[in-house]
């Protein structure tokens, strides 16, 4: 185990780090060899995984990994993503946080509403996609639903795809725009400064540890 | 009769580009006579013939119907229907299925693979394999039920017109074998004209609905019917009467693609312009203090 700096506090595991960024990458696959075969100017990205037919294949493989990979990370994290009425509060504070003043707003815990709302975003749309990606992987479950449903489940597929890259994109922006987080799941720590700055109830608990 | 330059492409799967279109180009069709058609199959023999299709051999399921169903390699099927007319009397109805050659291809249009179906200047629709990734995609667009996907080389088939045969001047085989003439090939224009001599004929016969299955809602077909119940198309084995592509298919490969991109495209943006406006949220000397002191007094309390 590496030493933890001094001034610093421990916000991620080893595990859980590399948990994430299993995810991630298969994030990133998924919406590549996806995204290959939603739009047709696209369809050169189909080139990074061995052609469509071989993206064709692939995808949903990478779908099965990630709901695993997510289903883990959603067991390591859940209980830090249950809503209280703090939570509520800040959001109505969002306009100032997004204005980089922070100390108007509740102080927050492990996580902010902001985070919360992710968190609880990327699972219902892990499951959308997922069960919508049953209904199309025609390879193995053909058989089991009608032409109509399967119509159903390209759309959802679709839509639900194009929000969770949304989301992704307010993530990875968000991680980099708050300075000082991106290290909490890279070297597992973060500053005392920053947990005061943004997790002030959470410095205050592990603190006390 | 068409000639070589049906191979020009008027439409092509998953490509935005204009097609040539300089040449003025005969449309075809082919135009199926139910109320001719005695049931002999030779027109599914002629398709596995000039095709070199060999589908597996079934189990009998108490029908005519043989194979029960179309296949990769079955890409015609007469499908039989015993209905009793109003009048108590037994009509054996007998529709030879397949590929109707949409005008506007739902199959096509779902097609996420540039060129793996084309539609040829003549209104042929044709799947090229070797860009088929065997997604299936075209089983969701097609209003008709027609494409299968193989199981030995997960590729997907169906009729193809004899797009080889009409490309030298040649009837497709199922035309060239019909014993009785119920399956005619020509011109679309010549095709609808010999149906109109057919309806008037079968009107005079008695059956008063007599008409043409050339459904507008896929902008015409070219594989048409001369129906003697016109009236209700679904008599006949479930043609659908009036098929379009499902508008979950239009919406998926019409405003949702130039909308998903757009969509992502603005997050990033709103991302960058967020940064140029608010900057990044840094943690300042203060913030450092502060958060030292609170450990350093968690700690010693």
């Amino acid at each position: 185990m590496r030493h933890q700096p001094p001034g610093t506090l421990a916000r991620y595991t080893a595990a859980a780090r590399i948990n994430h960024w299993i995810g991630a990458g298969l994030l990133i696959l998924l919406g590549l060899s996806g995204i290959s075969l939603f739009h047709p100017s696209l369809f050169f990205l189909t080139d990074l995984f061995g052609g469509g037919v071989y993206t064709r294949v692939i995808h949903p493989w990478f779908g099965v990994a990630l709901l695993i990979s997510f289903a883990l990370l959603f067991i390591r994290f859940v209980r830090h993503n249950l809503w209280s009425s703090d939570d509520t509060r800040w959001m109505g504070a969002l306009s100032r946080v997004l204005a980089n003043d922070e100390e108007s707003a509740p102080e927050v815990g492990r996580y902010n509403a902001g985070q919360k709302i992710i968190f609880w975003l990327m699972t219902l749309l892990i499951l959308i996609l997922f069960f919508s990606g049953l209904v199309m992987w025609d390879r193995c479950f053909f058989s089991y639903t009608t032409i109509e449903q399967k119509r159903i489940a390209v759309v959802a597929h679709a839509a639900a795809a194009f929000v969770i890259i949304c989301i992704w994109i307010v993530h990875v922006y968000a991680a980099v725009w708050m300075r000082g987080s991106v290290r909490g799941m890279t070297r597992g720590t973060v500053t005392a400064g920053w947990s005061w700055r943004h997790h002030r109830k959470w410095l205050r608990e592990v603190a006390r540890r | 009769m068409a000639d070589l330059q049906s191979l020009d492409i008027h439409r092509r799967s998953a490509t935005d580009e204009v097609p040539p279109q300089i040449r003025e180009e005969m449309q075809v069709a082919k135009l199926i006579d139910v109320s001719r058609c005695i049931g002999c199959k030779a027109c599914q023999s002629a398709c596995m013939e000039w095709n070199d299709l060999r589908p597996a051999i079934g189990e009998f399921e108490g029908s005519y119907d043989n194979p029960m169903e179309l296949g990769p390699a079955a890409w015609t099927v007469m499908r039989f229907t015993e209905w009793d007319n109003p009048k108590g009397e037994l009509e054996w109805l007998i529709r030879k299925d397949g590929c109707m050659h949409c005008e506007d291809p739902g199959c096509l249009k779902a097609c996420p693979s540039p060129g793996a179906i084309v539609q040829y200047a003549n209104g042929i629709v044709d799947f090229i394999s070797e860009n088929c990734i065997g997604c299936g995609y075209c089983i969701r667009g097609c209003p008709f039920n027609i494409p299968r996907i193989s199981q030995t080389d997960r590729k997907a088939y169906k009729c193809t017109l004899c797009s080889d045969r009409v490309a030298v001047g040649q009837s497709p085989a199922c035309a060239k074998a019909c014993p009785t003439g119920a399956i005619m090939f020509g011109t679309k224009s010549d095709m609808i004209a010999q149906a109109e001599d057919r309806i008037v004929d079968l009107k005079s016969r008695g059956f008063q609905n007599a008409g043409l299955y050339d459904p507008s809602g896929v902008g015409g077909t070219h594989v048409m019917y001369v129906l003697h119940h016109a009236d209700d198309p679904p008599l006949y084995a479930g043609l659908p009467k009036n098929p379009h592509i499902s508008a979950l298919v239009q919406v998926w490969k019409g405003i949702a693609k130039p909308i998903a991109l757009a969509g992502i495209a603005f997050t990033a943006v709103a991302g960058f312009v967020h940064w140029m406006v608010a900057g990044p949220n840094e943690v300042q000397p203060e913030d450092d203090s502060k958060g030292r002191e609170v450990i350093d007094t968690e700690r010693r309390g």
